[in-house]
């Protein structure tokens, strides 16, 4: 705490760039969560491990002498196959049922694909190197590792070009119009069953690019999913389905919150503090909810 | 008469099947050989470190077979382990040990890979009063609860980094040192940290960072803000293989400068090939070293250790598999004192353990930790692109100078 006010300038500098950086790359990834959510009513527990996966696909390259930030071309273009694939086989046959089932489903999913990536890739720990340097700032008190800043340039990129293809392209037009009615889209011709495909894999693809992201910047491990799926969920749960510049705010908010927790209560209730912003924010809106119930009355 | 005969022959049928699943049952030993169970992550997170540990445990098997066996009693007996894989999963090991006691009627058992799966099957193995010498379970609470039948051959969780405080201290003139320190919320780590209080305690040092990583940690950079701006002497990280990568790509990345970094599994998480030049001098505890001067008749040297397994499995042999193979040579060397294959003696004669092996010495404390082997450290040290870990302490078996301070990044090339 004393530290905070002591260093407070530079030291909040640091603290709000982590942040933004860490929370702009969970924001792309609880785009796609809010994406398919909104769109086919999927809670999709395999989420996490689907970065993941996209993180060893950048990995595998690095390990074949290819620098690991084509990753984040590479990688999408494989996921979204891998989710169109998913959707065929498993998430088609729970699409319409209650949340309950696709929550199971995709869980079983998560465990498969663990287990997979263990049984391919080993359990160890590992990274990419992307030797992109550092930015320092402020005569060297507040430093930027490169690969951050790439991670998030790019993932605003991705963001910004999934906005554009959502609102002109006939496919994007197909996937707004089965979220906001899958009967009605279906009655005016929409083969609902295709746009469902195409979306499972666009959240593919953008767990592809954020994985890729994380093999540069964090570390790999066939078991760390689990974290990105509870953190996209809460960001989702926060800003709303399909609303991107809410998912933005509320993935760079979450970032900055954490970031800001972890100086002033320390590391150890880092998580805690989000978890319990999350309940506040959950029982506020609750509130606001019964409160409008009553003017209905 | 014919019906007579017929129910003879079921009579005797039955009793022959009991007679077998009886004799099953205290299979502990079967004709020459004597059977050791151990319920070991061959899947799920543990799974390398799970067969680093197998690999230890079949080499020593292998060379003690070929070597004369066990003799007890005069004759001469062979090792055989049975092996269940626990899927890294603390409720799944301790049903196998179950399962190995009850079942496969096992009088001994080796230990599985890490603190949490021991401290799962340790109950078990201490309520049918089954000896197990464990290679991989350094938590200080696992030789705190009065356990009477577990033998540890690694020193405990909380020597881990003990030496480096004592070492920044000396490098300090003897002077109190200001020490960082940021450690995962897990059993092995905060044993860890325990050692640290106490070193700190012991000289006079100051800590002035005490963070808690959480489980899912993947970033550390608040810690490491905190430490660019406080500039302790010493900073110490530990948080299993991920926390020592996460720690190195962050440190390197936002160029922090402290005159020393400790941590826990360097080797474990191969930092010197995946970090490369970045990982260089950071100060890393561990169990064993190849280059420490211990011998056995078994092995040889652990030079020779490393060459042998290194032509049996393909890879140089990490410090778990050394102990692994180290546990071994305690249960034929107690098993040969003993005379006999009762448990309780058995037992005895391992608690009265006083031993050389290549891996180190071994005599066991009341607890059932090791206490006569030190920890060592060695530093991460670069030569070009190719790093090697050498050692630095104790001053007995160091091969190389201990680089201190860290120079600065911006003089790093």
């Amino acid at each position: 705490m004393d530290l905070l006010i002591f260093q407070a300038p530079i030291l909040m500098v640091q603290a709000s760039l982590d942040g933004i950086l860490l929370g702009i790359l969970f924001a792309l990834i609880a785009y796609g969560m809010a994406l398919q959510w909104g769109v086919m009513n999927i809670i999709n527990i395999a989420q996490g491990d689907l970065v993941i996966l996209g993180g060893y696909i950048a990995y595998t390259m690095y390990l074949m002498g290819i620098h690991p930030a084509w990753g984040v071309i590479v990688s999408p273009i494989i996921m979204y196959f891998v989710g169109w694939a998913l959707y065929k086989l498993v998430i088609n046959k729970v699409v319409d049922r209650d949340l309950f089932i696709s929550i199971l489903a995709t869980f079983g999913i998560a465990i498969v694909f663990q287990q997979l990536m263990n049984f391919v890739f080993g359990a160890d720990v590992v990274v990419a190197q992307s030797e992109y340097g550092t930015t320092m700032l402020f005569d060297n008190s507040v430093t930027l590792p490169n690969s951050k800043i790439f991670a998030a340039v790019i993932s605003v990129l991705y963001a910004i070009g999934l906005v554009i293809y959502m609102k002109k392209s006939r496919l994007g037009r197909a996937i707004r119009a089965t979220a906001q009615n899958a009967r009605a889209a279906k009655i005016l011709g929409v083969d609902t069953e295709k746009v469902y495909a195409a979306t499972f894999g666009i959240n593919a693809a953008l767990c592809g690019v954020a994985g890729a992201l994380i093999s540069i910047t964090l570390t790999l491990h066939p078991y760390v999913g689990l974290p990105y799926t509870v953190r996209s969920f809460m960001i989702v749960i926060v800003a709303g389905l399909g609303n991107l510049p809410a998912v933005a705010i509320s993935g760079m908010g979450l970032g900055l919150f954490e970031e800001f927790a972890d100086y002033i209560l320390g590391t150890e209730f880092r998580i805690g503090a989000v978890f319990m912003l999350l309940v506040f924010i959950l029982v506020y809106r609750r509130f606001k909810l019964s409160k409008k119930r009553e003017y209905l009355k | 008469m014919n019906k007579l005969v017929k129910l003879f022959t079921i009579f005797i049928s039955a009793i022959t099947l009991t007679i077998a699943s009886i004799s099953s049952s205290f299979a502990k030993v079967e004709g020459e050989y004597i059977v050791l169970g151990s319920a070991i992550s061959l899947t799920g997170k543990y799974s390398s470190n799970g067969v680093h540990t197998q690999n230890g445990y079949n080499m020593a098997v292998e060379r003690i077979n070929k070597m004369g066996g066990v003799n007890v009693g005069g004759k001469s007996y062979k090792f055989e382990i049975i092996y269940y894989d626990d899927e890294s999963n603390p409720k799944r090991a301790a049903q196998l040990a179950e399962r190995l006691i009850k079942q496969d009627g096992v009088h001994y058992m080796l230990g599985p890979y890490s603190s949490g799966l021991t401290k799962a099957i340790a109950p078990v193995t201490e309520k049918y009063k089954i000896p197990m010498v464990e290679a991989n379970g350094a938590s200080r609470s696992l030789f705190t609860k009065g356990y009477k039948y577990l033998f540890a051959v690694l020193s405990p969780a909380n020597q881990y980094l003990e030496v480096a405080i004592d070492l920044a201290v000396e490098k300090n003139g003897g002077k109190p040192v200001r020490i960082a320190q940021a450690f995962e919320q897990d059993a092995f780590s905060q044993d860890v940290r325990l050692g640290i209080l106490d070193a700190a305690k012991r000289t006079g040092s100051e800590i002035i960072i005490d963070d808690k990583l959480p489980k899912e940690l993947n970033d550390m950079a608040a810690t490491l803000a905190k430490v660019k701006a406080t500039k302790p002497d010493v900073l110490v990280v530990s948080g299993h293989t991920k926390g020592a990568l996460t720690a190195i790509r962050q440190i390197s990345e936002m160029k922090v400068d402290v005159p020393m970094l400790a941590m826990t599994h360097c080797d474990a998480a191969k930092l010197s090939k995946q970090h490369g030049k970045n990982s260089e001098y950071a100060l890393c505890a561990s169990q064993w070293h190849k280059n420490l001067s211990y011998k056995d008749k078994f092995f040889g040297g652990g030079k020779k250790y490393d060459k042998d397994f290194k032509k049996e499995f393909g890879y140089a042999p990490p410090y778990q598999s050394a102990e692994s193979s180290a546990a071994l040579l305690v249960f034929k060397d107690a098993f040969e004192r003993a005379n006999s294959f009762d448990r309780d003696k058995v037992r005895d004669a391992l608690k009265t353990t006083d031993m050389q092996t290549f891996y180190g010495n071994i005599k066991f404390g009341p607890g059932g930790q090791n206490v006569a082997k030190p920890m060592i450290l060695f530093q991460v040290r670069c030569k070009g692109d190719t790093c090697e870990n050498k050692v630095v302490a104790p001053t007995k078996w160091a091969s190389d100078k201990f680089y201190h301070p860290i120079p600065k990044w911006s003089e790093r090339s």
